[in-house]
């Protein structure tokens, strides 16, 4: 049984996908992401985190008039995937996802006891 | 392979091999170019009763964008604004891979297209464009008496 899982798990991951583009803005607060993922609707995006590894997939949704040929394509495959390993001081049970019309807006907030403490210094 | 038993410089081989790929995936190489890497990507696809056109511009309100036919070139453009904080703020940029700023593409199309019958939609981060051909275009099936 968990031998046929990995087998009909490998082509799935195997499968070519694009790589989105992303910016990373960083506060004290936490990590904001944006990713760009024209095509993708709420209920085929995908993110996943797995102890530090955070994977955001997602699939085209895109309804192509019937017996249509392709005559240029610069997108030519129907999934985003990309992976990105998450640092410690991130708390990943606080992380908010929202997608609006194809860009994936990811919040994942700082470890409380990992947020920047200004450190008084007095005088001696 | 009947060319020639003796090839002639690998290189010139090579160089008409590539030319031959992009003659087969890119079918006419319009004047105005159809640059790759742009944003947004397009891609282009028809039907016999019509052409179809894809933009990925995801982040857009629909009504800022601007979409024009005229004479069979459909000219996409707009502006995305960057989320991305201002420079003085507190706060530091990791990555920017994502465009931000004005864009303008323009797409070179059959004349047969009728530019009354445009409808655009954007969902999902995509705009899509159908372009009704005319009907004097459209293959018919002429009875014969």
């Amino acid at each position: 049984m968990d031998q046929k899982n990995a087998v009909t798990r490998e082509p799935h991951e195997a499968a070519p996908s694009l790589l989105p583009p992303v910016d990373v803005v960083e506060d004290a607060g936490g990590i904001t992401l944006y990713a760009d993922l024209p095509g993708v609707s709420k209920d085929r995006l995908h993110l996943e985190v797995d102890a530090d590894t955070l994977i955001i997939e997602g699939e085209m949704d895109m309804r192509i008039p019937e017996g249509m040929e392709a005559t240029h394509a610069e997108v030519a495959l129907p999934r985003y995937r990309r992976v990105f390993t998450l640092s410690k001081e991130l708390d990943t049970d606080k992380l908010e996802a929202e997608l609006r019309q194809g860009v994936l807006k990811l919040r994942i907030q700082k470890a409380e006891h990992a947020k920047p403490r200004r450190i008084t210094v007095r005088a001696a | 392979m009947d060319r020639s038993l003796f090839s002639r410089d690998l290189f010139a081989e090579l160089d008409s091999l590539q030319r031959q790929m992009q003659q087969a995936f890119e079918f006419s190489p319009s004047i105005r170019g159809f640059a790759r890497g742009g944003f947004p990507a397009m891609n282009v696809g028809s039907t016999p009763a019509s052409a179809e056109i894809y933009a990925f511009a995801p982040g857009l309100k629909p009504e800022s964008i601007e979409v024009n036919l005229e004479r069979g070139v459909l000219s996409i453009s707009g502006e995305r604004a960057s989320e991305l904080p201002a420079p003085d703020a507190e706060a530091s940029l990791h990555v920017q891979e994502r465009f931000a700023g004005r864009f303008h593409r323009v797409v070179t199309l059959a004349d047969d297209l009728d530019p009354d019958g445009v409808e655009a939609r954007y969902r999902d981060g995509v705009l899509h464009v159908s372009i009704r051909r005319l009907a004097s275009a459209q293959p018919r099936r002429i009875n014969v008496n």
